[in-house]
């Protein structure tokens, strides 16, 4: 168990009983995604730097230890530490390129 | 419950979005100087924007009873531009004195560049000239990690309380480094691209109350005006008391805000009032 600065006030089944049908359709909305995804036949979205981290996302939420939150969100996040020397583009994409295969 | 919107792009927003506010109990909100979705042309075009958020938004709020405050700053999507940076931060002194402006806000940094970091630098030095309060934006999604450990080992580097800078839009992985330097830090109740209500709750289940403020961040984008109050539901349906939830939407922001002789809450809404009801 998590320490907790605030202890949950409902209890795990409580939370079940309370969130399990919201987070089981969020749950079939990423599938489906991942269907859709595949229907479209192209090869070259399996190799797109997001959908890379996508997956290596969804094995962290298949591991049974807390923390999965925050690894999910270090899959994500671009892990160097200086500053880019000028500005690339105006916005974020949503997962670093760890592969070098911007799209 | 009332409530205070630390964090909320008024100008972009309509009239019924300041009574939808109003009717689920904000009495006051911050507007942090923003990016308007395309690159101002200008110094000039920033004085507009500055007189706007000093002058024209707080009257348009009085109409709904809502108390408007404001921050003033070259807000981080346009801080690759230095020229364009030194020439609005030498106008920006002339409207700290203006009655709704705390401070300086919301800076930070975009995508983490050196330009980018030099104009950060030059607005905290700014704020710390003036005595002013520090609103600071973290970069969003893939840069988040990376843009709120170069603000923090910044900061570090000046002599500032770190009680007077709140370091906004803390998610599950930069919230510890912000709180463990004794920064104040918000959690962006923001569809898609920040928190929702209940990852919210799940950061203040596991790290407490303390210097934590929740906020719309509501602006031109996809975004909820009475998010706070969403979040108020969640907060009971997931079991907490009133009181633990005002502590977070109301007597925290107003701790924070009230380090600035400027914000006032409403006649009888202070931090007693509250609590004996």
């Amino acid at each position: 168990m998590t320490p907790c600065a605030l202890p949950s006030p409902r209890t795990g089944v409580e939370l079940v009983d309370e969130y399990f049908i919201e987070n089981r359709t969020r749950l079939l909305e990423v599938a489906a995604y991942l269907d859709r995804v595949d229907r479209a036949g192209d090869a070259g979205a399996g190799r797109d730097f997001r959908m890379r981290a996508f997956r290596e996302a969804l094995a962290v939420l298949a591991q049974d230890a807390p923390g999965r939150t925050e690894r999910v969100q270090m899959v994500f996040s671009d892990p160097t530490t200086e500053p880019l020397p000028a500005l690339d583009q105006k916005s974020a994409r949503g997962a670093y390129d760890r592969w070098n295969e911007a799209v | 419950m009332e409530y205070i919107d630390l964090h909320a792009h008024m100008v972009s927003r309509t009239t019924d979005d300041y009574v939808q506010m109003a009717m689920t109990g904000c009495v006051a909100l911050t507007e942090p100087a923003f990016w308007p979705g395309w690159d101002r042309s200008s110094a000039d075009g920033f004085e507009d924007y500055f007189r706007q958020i000093t002058d024209f938004e707080p009257k348009r709020a009085a109409q709904y009873g809502i108390r408007h405050y404001t921050w003033l700053c070259l807000n981080p999507k346009e801080g690759e531009d230095r020229a364009l940076a030194r020439e609005v931060l030498r106008r920006i002194p002339r409207y700290l004195d203006r009655p709704n402006v705390l401070g300086i806000g919301e800076i930070g940094l975009n995508r983490v560049t050196r330009n980018e970091l030099a104009t950060f630098r030059d607005h905290v030095e700014l704020a710390l000239e003036h005595d002013q309060l520090i609103h600071i934006h973290t970069p969003h999604l893939e840069d988040k990690h990376k843009g709120t450990r170069v603000i923090v080992e910044t900061l570090l580097e000046y002599e500032l309380d770190p009680g007077r800078v709140l370091i906004d839009h803390a998610e599950e992985h930069t919230l510890e480094m912000i709180l463990g330097n004794g920064f104040w830090t918000g959690l962006t109740l923001y569809p898609q691209t920040k928190v929702s209500p209940e990852r919210a709750i799940d950061m203040l289940e596991m790290h407490g109350t303390d210097r934590i403020c929740v906020a719309s961040a509501c602006d031109w984008g996809p975004s909820v005006p009475v998010a706070v109050p969403q979040f108020i539901l969640a907060m009971r349906r997931r079991g907490h008391p009133d009181a633990l939830i005002r502590r977070v939407v109301f007597e925290n922001p107003a701790e924070f805000l009230g380090q600035s002789p400027k914000f006032q809450l409403p006649e009888g809404r202070g931090m007693l009032a509250g609590a004996a009801a």
